[in-house]
């Protein structure tokens, strides 16, 4: 422990959070517990975000890109300066890892709740990290980080190695850049494609080749150094399980490892972090293998996304052990007071399309709904309903972390509370995270990095599991809802006109609903009865009604009672039971352009920015021919021409920022 | 509030005998209907559907709001004339909601005869709109028609009451705010493109509706042209180049909702005057009404057992309960609404019409609807009734009926004979509403009354001849005109020629008085001013 006397405190009482969305929120959580100011930054997309609600002050940063808001560092240091900021914590991803703005915060006087520009640039490098740790005996893959990077060299580098084997661009990261080659045939043509990729994304086509583990596992050791020497490790985390080389779910602890393996493994991440002279909070990745050897991959300098978990298993505050050591406190305990209690999971819920290739997707959340929280379920979020995921920044809606005794009940917390998380309007991981956490595998903690791709089968659900009580229920609340927008607003309060009884007089009456699921129609017909309605569905009946509380409809349905959460935007209602949501259009009112029956040019098929227009005015172009790329989350889509035609004005320019269903394009001959 | 002790008996013979007579009444009245639903049959159907067009109740279903009752008029129009071949007279007219108002609305059957005007089309359609006027309700009319029924001209076109008066009164309700939509969805061919026309706004279907004052034919004949329907008046035309329709639609489905979107616009919010309270069901069973009417009109039977199953709670407060005896009157709610009930429980004397008139007096000046419940006879006749002024306290009864200005709903729930039917508020007294129960009968005077008259007036003619007749000669004598009265009286007859507004179940009295004491808020107050009361 330190000397009392040496300590050098100097106070943070005011804290720039130079980052938005869930983690904002949450560093914002915890620096206000401990009575700190917290000062948020916005770009003009986040003006209603709640962030920036939760902060004590809020500064515009800039327009949407993050390059012009969230990674502008002048304007930054500029609003930490006006706002009397007296330290600036990044979170994850923007600047979280950018030493030169690490520096810049130094130069400027402020703390940044991080590392130290020297640490960050010994980290930024895969292979200088390589270098590094090799020397501080770090086990490292077998493989080659040199600088000599001619084909030659990394030709015979890749025989010393072995295969299969990975390429990766050295200055890359989430999976960009990185090519697993089995054997000496490909390695040319992979090397080549993958240095070009390198160039693009990262302006540097350096790469570095490493032996590929079989089944290799993803485990992380979270570190802690403070600036008088004490160092610990807060255990591992298990991020085995992940889609596109991004992690979709974590726990803590890793099952099935050994103390004595985690103790090693945690003594070789503080090595690895004292290599560089680290301090704060860090994470030590390293691959596992099924031996129990274990491998350096890289140290991310930041606190990680994951970090719940480890919060969850140690009952610590990590971002209020940040904020101390920043604040130039000694770690409040060491090694030995460090205890793993229970066990934790994190999931990601993400706006994407598990369905395809995890493509992420843009829109607005018309509802939102999440379990109550307790000791056992955390929600981190930085959406509320009504927002848009845009283009601009991740689409991550929520991270859902439990914890519970043992891996098995925290596993059904997992279950349990993923079946109550309800997003409306936009398409979500949710009813695949489900399956995941029900599978048997998953639930026998069988995991390695390829888990989802070998599993593939059994998590992918192609059944739109649509059955006939899903129908019912939608055609209810269809009628439901749809009545009480339409009620009289007068004094009449008990007109029988408010009556959704559908009443003839000597008439039995019926009440066509036109549903459409996945562009299929489900036409249902509900017969009017005394007591609620008998549905005709495809030639089945069932008796059924049901009453609307809130968001819920409380349903019986022959006999069968349940409750559906549901919720109803316009003409859109959409159902959620176990994890599975049904979006349906109720085609109420046809909404019916007369002067524009179909789009005859082409529109934008999401919101995003343009980056090649591949076609002059007045070029004649042949169906299919690639017209313009737009990039939009992150990924770029080629929009092709409809049909053989002349261009007559190309609406865009490079740069420019669409909305879904702008013209992008007018043809001749159409107007 | 005193609460109506039913003092029926559910596992009576009396009782089980009765609904089992009204219940074949009522299921006599609903399999008529459905097939009056029917209109013009599968094969005309079909026809209209083929066209892309939807059947007129289709129309309604998809114009009212979801679930919205519709209060269906004159269902039996037209029955049993024309061969029953003009089933609802061709037009289907009632009340529903649409956009969150009450609107009157009027459709025209293509599968009926092309939907032409035959008489009782016509008072069918003037109905509507006198309910219209009367309520305040916005018309919407979904026109399919070829016009008069040429055939039946004479009886259609000259008259006051006749085809001009639809237009007349199309001009004369929007003059007073009351929102007239056209929705062409088929012809509407010479005097009927005066519909859309006068309309305060009209919609037409692409490539359905058309709108001209003299068919291809017809221009073909006069001047020669040759011309397409569609060129001389469909949607293009008159959205585009004529101005005659203000909203094109692609087709029946968008018309509708074009229609909707038009009766969302109208900014019209009930005015509501009357202590509202939260409804209550009656403490017993509506369907035991079957069991309270006698098979036998000539029994009496108690009318508050009638009462106590049609208002909140059963929640009734009599007044001068202790005289006047044969007619009941008194407070009450139905559904939340105040109403004045008076009922028939006898014949009138002239207590009871002065008793009647007292309470007529009270609900107008407080503002209160009245409910007749009707189930008389007539007025109580002989020396000492004639001496004693049951005329002039008879008048006092009718003149208050006639001037009461509050909204006045006449249900006949059994026999409504002679100048009792005035006094109780019949079709000349302008009720808001009138209808009839399946057991009721409606005429001058009794059938058995009537021959007695007849036979009496020819027996004493007989006897100054010195001629004489045999029972059987009399019995003979009196057989067709009680057939007559009977076949007159009943509320098929009644109800195909417009005496009322329908046909109702008796268990659905209550939802029947409710939607129409809701509609009728749409309108203004009026203050009642009373004639000359004879003393």
């Amino acid at each position: 422990m330190v000397d009392a006397k040496n300590i050098q405190y100097k106070q943070i009482t005011r804290i720039l959070i130079a980052n938005r969305g869930e983690i904002a929120c949450r560093i914002i959580r915890s620096a206000q517990k401990m009575g700190i100011q917290c000062i948020a930054i916005y770009s003009d997309a986040d003006q209603e975000a709640l962030h920036v609600k939760l902060a004590d002050e809020a500064w515009r940063a800039g327009a949407s890109p993050a390059k012009d808001s969230y990674l502008d560092t002048e304007k930054i240091i500029d609003i930490a300066k006006r706002s009397h900021s007296d330290a600036i914590h990044p979170g994850y991803g923007f600047l979280s890892e950018n030493s030169e703005f690490a520096a810049l915060c130094k130069i400027n006087n402020i703390r940044f709740i991080g590392p130290s520009e020297y640490s960050i640039k010994s980290m930024g490098s895969k292979s200088k990290a390589k270098a590094i740790m090799s020397q501080a005996s770090v086990p490292l893959v077998p493989g080659y980080h040199g600088s000599d990077q001619t084909e030659e060299k990394l030709v015979e580098e890749a025989g010393n190695t072995g295969f299969p084997l990975l390429i990766k661009a050295s200055s890359g990261g989430g999976g960009k850049g990185m090519r697993i080659v089995e054997n000496i045939n490909q390695f040319v043509s992979a090397l080549s494609s993958c240095k070009r990729e390198a160039l693009n994304a990262f302006n540097n086509d350096d790469v570095l080749l490493e032996k590929y583990l079989v089944q290799p596992r993803h485990i992380e050791i979270q570190i802690f150094i403070d600036h008088y020497g004490n160092a610990v490790h807060l255990f591992e985390r298990d991020c085995s399980v992940q889609r596109r080389h991004q992690k979709v779910i974590e726990e803590a602890p890793a099952p099935g490892i050994p103390d004595e393996i985690r103790n090693k493994m945690g003594l070789a991440a503080i090595e690895a972090a004292r290599a560089i002279d680290y301090h704060g909070a860090g994470t030590v990745e390293f691959l596992y293998d099924h031996s129990g050897s274990f491998y350096f991959m890289e140290m991310n300098t930041r606190l990680q996304v994951e970090h719940p978990v480890t919060e969850m298993i140690t009952g610590i505050d990590l971002v209020e052990w940040q904020i101390m050591v920043a604040s130039g406190l000694p770690l409040p305990c060491l090694q030995d007071d460090l205890t793993i209690s229970g066990h934790a999971f994190e999931a990601r819920i993400y706006a994407e399309n598990p369905a395809n290739d995890f493509l992420p997707v843009s829109g607005k959340i018309n509802y939102l709904s999440f379990p109550v929280t307790s000791q056992h379920v955390r929600i981190d979020s930085g959406i509320t309903s009504g927002d848009s995921i845009g283009v601009f920044y991740d689409p991550m809606i929520a991270k859902l972390i439990v914890h519970d005794e043992n891996r098995h009940a925290a596993l059904s917390r997992l279950r349990g509370a993923l079946t109550q998380i309800h997003v409306g309007g936009i398409t979500t991981n949710i009813e695949f995270l489900h399956q995941l956490a029900s599978n048997e595998s998953f639930i026998n903690a069988c995991v390695d990095t390829h888990f989802i791709q070998n599993h593939e089968e059994e998590l992918f659900s192609h059944d739109t599991n649509l059955t006939d009580e899903i129908l019912v229920a939608a055609g209810l609340i269809s009628i439901l809802t749809d009545s009480i927008n339409d009620n009289d607003t007068s004094q009449d309060l008990f007109s029988p006109w408010n009556d959704i009884s559908g009443w003839r007089l000597n008439e039995d009456n019926y009440h066509t609903i036109k549903l459409s699921h996945n562009n299929v129609d489900y036409p249902i017909v509900a017969h009017f009865r005394a007591i609620g309605f008998l549905f005709e569905i495809d030639g089945k009946e069932y008796q059924a009604k049901g009453e609307i509380n809130g968001n819920k409809i409380h349903i019986e349905i022959e006999g069968h009672q349940s409750v559906i959460n549901f919720y109803q935007h316009n003409d859109e209602v959409e159902l959620f039971r176990n994890a599975s949501s049904w979006k349906f259009k109720t085609n109420k009112d046809p909404l019916i352009l007369l002067n524009n029956q179909e789009p005859k040019n082409l529109t934008a098929p999401m919101p995003g920015t343009i980056v090649d227009v591949l076609v002059n005015t007045g070029e004649q172009v042949t169906e299919g021919q690639a017209l313009i790329v737009m990039e939009a989350m992150k990924m770029e889509h080629t929009i092709t021409a409809h049909k053989n035609t002349i261009v007559l004005e190309v609406l865009y320019d490079i740069g420019d920022l669409v909305e879904e269903g702008q013209e992008l394009i007018t043809f001749e001959g159409e107007e | 509030m005193p609460v109506i002790r039913t003092n029926l008996n559910v596992r009576s013979e009396a009782f089980l005998k009765n609904s089992e007579n009204m219940q074949s009444l009522v299921d006599d009245v609903r399999d008529k209907m459905q097939r009056i639903a029917q209109g013009g049959g599968k094969e005309k159907q079909e026809k209209h559907l083929s066209r892309g067009k939807l059947l007129p109740r289709e129309r309604i279903r998809v114009l009212l709001d979801v679930g919205s009752p519709f209060l269906e008029l004159s269902q039996f129009a037209a029955y049993g004339m024309y061969n029953n071949e003009v089933p609802s007279a061709g037009i289907i007219t009632g009340i529903g909601r649409v956009s969150g108002q009450e609107c009157v609305i009027v459709v025209n059957d293509a599968t009926v005869k092309g939907g032409t005007y035959y008489p009782e089309t016509v008072k069918k359609h003037l109905r509507a709109q006198e309910i219209a006027l009367q309520n305040h309700l916005p018309c919407i009319y979904l026109v399919d028609s070829g016009g008069a029924n040429l055939p039946q001209q004479a009886e259609v076109f000259p008259d006051k009451e006749h085809f001009g008066r639809i237009f007349y009164n199309q001009a004369t309700l929007s003059s007073m705010g009351i929102t007239q939509i056209a929705v062409v969805m088929g012809s509407c061919t010479a005097g009927g493109a005066y519909v859309p026309a006068m309309a305060d706004e009209s919609i037409i279907v692409r490539e359905q509706g058309t709108i001209f004052l003299g068919g291809p034919p017809l221009v073909k004949a006069a001047t020669g042209e040759v011309v397409s329907a569609e060129e001389l008046g469909g949607a293009d035309v008159h959205c585009k180049t004529s101005g005659v329709t203000d909203y094109y639609a692609v087709d029946d489905n968008h018309a509708l909702s074009l229609a909707r979107n038009i009766t969302g616009h109208i900014n019209k919010q009930k005015q509501v005057k009357w202590k509202i309270k939260k409804p209550i069901d009656p403490l017993y069973p509506a369907n035991e009404l079957y069991g309270v009417i006698p098979t036998d009109a000539k029994k009496q039977f108690d009318i508050r057992e009638v009462i106590a199953r049609i208002i909140d709670g059963s929640e009734f407060d009599e007044f001068k309960s202790l005289y006047g005896t044969t007619l009941v009157c008194g407070f009450a709610r139905i559904m939340g609404y105040p109403v004045g009930i008076i009922a028939n429980n006898g014949i009138l004397f002239s207590e009871s019409a002065l008793k009647g008139t007292h309470f007529i007096q009270l609900c107008c000046q407080r503002n209160i609807p009245l409910v007749f419940l009707q189930n008389i006879t007539g007025f109580m006749i002989g020396k000492k009734y004639e001496n004693t002024g049951i005329a002039k306290n008879g008048a006092k009864m009718v003149t208050a009926v006639a001037c009461a200005k509050v909204p006045k709903f006449t249900i006949i729930i059994g026999g409504s004979f002679g100048a009792g039917n005035y006094g109780m508020c019949g079709r000349a007294f302008n009720p808001r509403f009138l209808w009839m129960w399946p057991n009721a009968r409606i005429s001058v005077m009794g059938g058995e009354q009537a021959a007695n008259v007849l036979a009496q007036v020819k027996k004493d003619n007989m006897a100054r001849k010195g001629q004489s007749w045999t029972a059987e000669e009399e019995r003979n004598f009196k057989a067709p005109v009680e057939t007559l009265y009977e076949e007159q009286g009943h509320p098929y007859y009644a109800s195909a020629r417009l005496w009322d507004d329908g046909i109702i179940d008796p268990a659905d009295s209550r939802q029947v008085l409710a939607s129409a004491l809701s509609v009728s808020l749409n309108a203004p107050d009026e203050k009642t001013d009373f004639g000359i009361f004879r003393m």
